[in-house]
């Protein structure tokens, strides 16, 4: 069976981001207030001082940001959260990354191997896209965002 | 400044691990406050049930599933979901009716029967629920948020583990004390430390244990009370339900990213510190006339974070409160002398009841062995998933 690679979520990141910027998060912006929503808002702004009758565009997030704090998984989360019940437990990182341009913080695991004593608040990371979870019955891999040091300075 | 209610008899099933259904803890509860009370529940013209959403249909509508459980008798019912913040949410509608002149006597009950390990959200896939996202897209369960806060104030004020665990130790002392508690064992800072990890920094006693249980209230118009020869009820003064302000810039479950500052500037000071806010500014006193606090401990470095956005003391300063002990039984201000949710883990509808339960035998002076001594006022605080302040002032 031939392997589907799918996003996680629909339309929340781009493995082909603008100007060959490659991996991005996307999210959207009011053309009336300028007010950035991630995860994105389609339908209305939440902006409650918004003038209004703007439009929702969709639009990439900053590539890099800064660690805003970060924890990780010791025990196996409940579903929906996918893990085979028959492996031995890997804990995952999780890092909530501070975007400046967006005035935001935006929670993703980390990718593959970078774990809390590799992290420090304040560090430089990137976003890259990577695995969540392979289904074997379906032959989907489901695609997610994740950060990863940029080994720029704390 | 609002209008003073009575609470007239305040009633708890106790916290555990029982294994029935939360009718019976909730029913169990309203018994004893309507014997606290001194009044039938063929007295009561209202009652007020903070739902659950862990059992099914009847927990949708707690309100006329507790009126069942007690017999019917024709009471106007009213049923509030609004997660932690429930049962801060049926006190406020009990309030409301009460001094809109709707009724003289309302009961308030919550309780729940908690499933063991880490809450999930409801079954299904629901890719548009904020709260299915964050586990199917994350593993980001309850703790890993509150390790977010506490690895972020470390790094942020300084605060240690140690420091963290000193709240557990606190709370695990006060929690000794009280019959109604689920753990009643002190614990020592060492065995915080030997405890496992559940999610970096924080590790298993540093974190709320979810529970059965149940807790009521009976509350009344002063008039009524006085009606009744009770000329000196403990009073509740205000109710702070507020929502979040645009933009709000701390992470928050179940949220996978904050607001964005780049429309509009962010307003001075946090989301919980405004819930306190909203409730001294409607009772007219401030932090420095309580007596003592409740506040929800869901870890220990989340209450510290409390002691700030009540106004204990100024932000990057809670960790300094409870090394000095300013905030244990005995000290400046204590808060959670019940023990918290350290001690009872989280009965999440009768929780912010049983929050001003504590506050009634309090200052009543009927706390027992936990009593702080000349007890006045004091404040409830809480927040419920999504956005929902929860806040009591009570006084005597």
């Amino acid at each position: 069976m031939g392997r589907t690679r799918t996003p996680v979520v629909s339309g929340w990141f781009t493995e082909d981001g603008p100007e060959g910027g490659g991996f991005r998060l996307l999210g959207t912006r009011c053309s009336a207030c300028t007010a950035v929503f991630f995860p994105r808002e389609d339908a209305y702004c939440r902006n409650p001082r918004c003038p209004g009758g703007g439009l929702l565009a969709e639009v990439p997030l900053s590539p890099r940001g800064r660690v805003w704090s970060y924890t990780d998984g010791r025990y196996r989360p409940p579903a929906p959260y996918a893990s085979d019940p028959d492996a031995p437990w890997e804990p995952y990182t999780l890092v909530a990354v501070e975007l400046e341009a967006e005035g935001m913080v935006v929670l993703g695991q980390t990718a593959p191997g970078v774990t809390v004593a590799e992290l420090a608040v304040g560090m430089e990371v990137e976003v890259v896209g990577g695995v969540l979870n392979e289904d074997a019955d379906t032959g989907t891999v489901w695609t997610t965002w994740q950060f990863r040091p940029t080994g720029g300075a704390a | 400044m609002s209008a003073d209610i009575a609470v007239l008899g305040a009633g708890m099933h106790p916290w555990g691990k029982w294994g029935r259904s939360f009718v019976e803890y909730g029913r169990a509860a309203a018994r004893t406050a309507l014997a606290d009370a001194g009044l039938e529940w063929a007295d009561v013209q209202s009652i007020v049930g903070a739902d659950t959403v862990r059992s099914g249909y009847p927990g949708y509508v707690a309100g006329a599933t507790f009126a069942r459980a007690l017999g019917w008798q024709g009471a106007r019912v009213t049923s509030v979901y609004a997660a932690c913040a429930s049962g801060a949410q049926a006190i406020g509608a009990a309030r409301a009716q009460i001094l809109a002149g709707l009724a003289d006597v309302v009961l308030v009950v919550g309780a729940d029967a908690a499933p063991k390990g880490f809450f999930a959200p409801t079954g299904g896939d629901r890719p548009d629920d904020p709260d299915w996202l964050r586990f199917r897209v994350l593993g980001a369960t309850n703790p890993a948020y509150f390790a977010l806060y506490a690895r972020r104030r470390m790094a942020v004020y300084g605060d240690t583990p140690e420091d963290f665990a000193q709240v557990k130790v606190k709370n695990a002392a006060a929690g000794a004390l009280n019959p109604l508690a689920r753990y009643r064992k002190p614990v020592t800072a060492e065995e915080v430390a030997q405890s496992a990890v559940v999610a970096d920094p924080l590790r298993l006693l540093d974190i709320c244990a979810t529970s059965d249980g149940g807790a009521a209230l009976v509350l009344s118009s002063m008039d009524f009370a006085r009606s009744r020869g009770v000329g000196d009820p403990v009073r509740i003064r205000a109710v702070s339900t507020v929502t979040p302000t645009y933009p709000r810039t701390v992470l928050d479950l179940p949220d996978i990213a904050t607001d964005s500052v780049t429309a509009v500037p962010p307003a001075p000071g946090s989301f919980r510190a405004s819930i306190a806010r909203a409730a001294y500014e409607e009772a007219g006193l401030g932090p420095e006339d309580l007596s003592l606090a409740e506040v929800y401990d869901l870890s220990t470095a989340l209450e510290l974070e409390w002691y700030e956005d009540i106004g204990l003391c100024a932000g990057g300063e809670g960790a300094k409160l409870v090394r000095e002990g300013a905030t244990a039984l005995g000290g400046r201000v204590p808060v959670n002398a019940s023990g918290g949710l350290a001690s009872f883990g989280e009965a999440v509808p009768a929780q912010a009841i049983a929050q001003v339960c504590e506050l009634t035998w309090q200052l009543r002076g009927a706390a027992g062995d936990r009593q702080v001594p000349g007890a006045r006022a004091g404040i409830t605080a809480n927040q419920g998933l999504f956005g929902h302040g929860s806040a009591v002032v009570a006084v005597r």
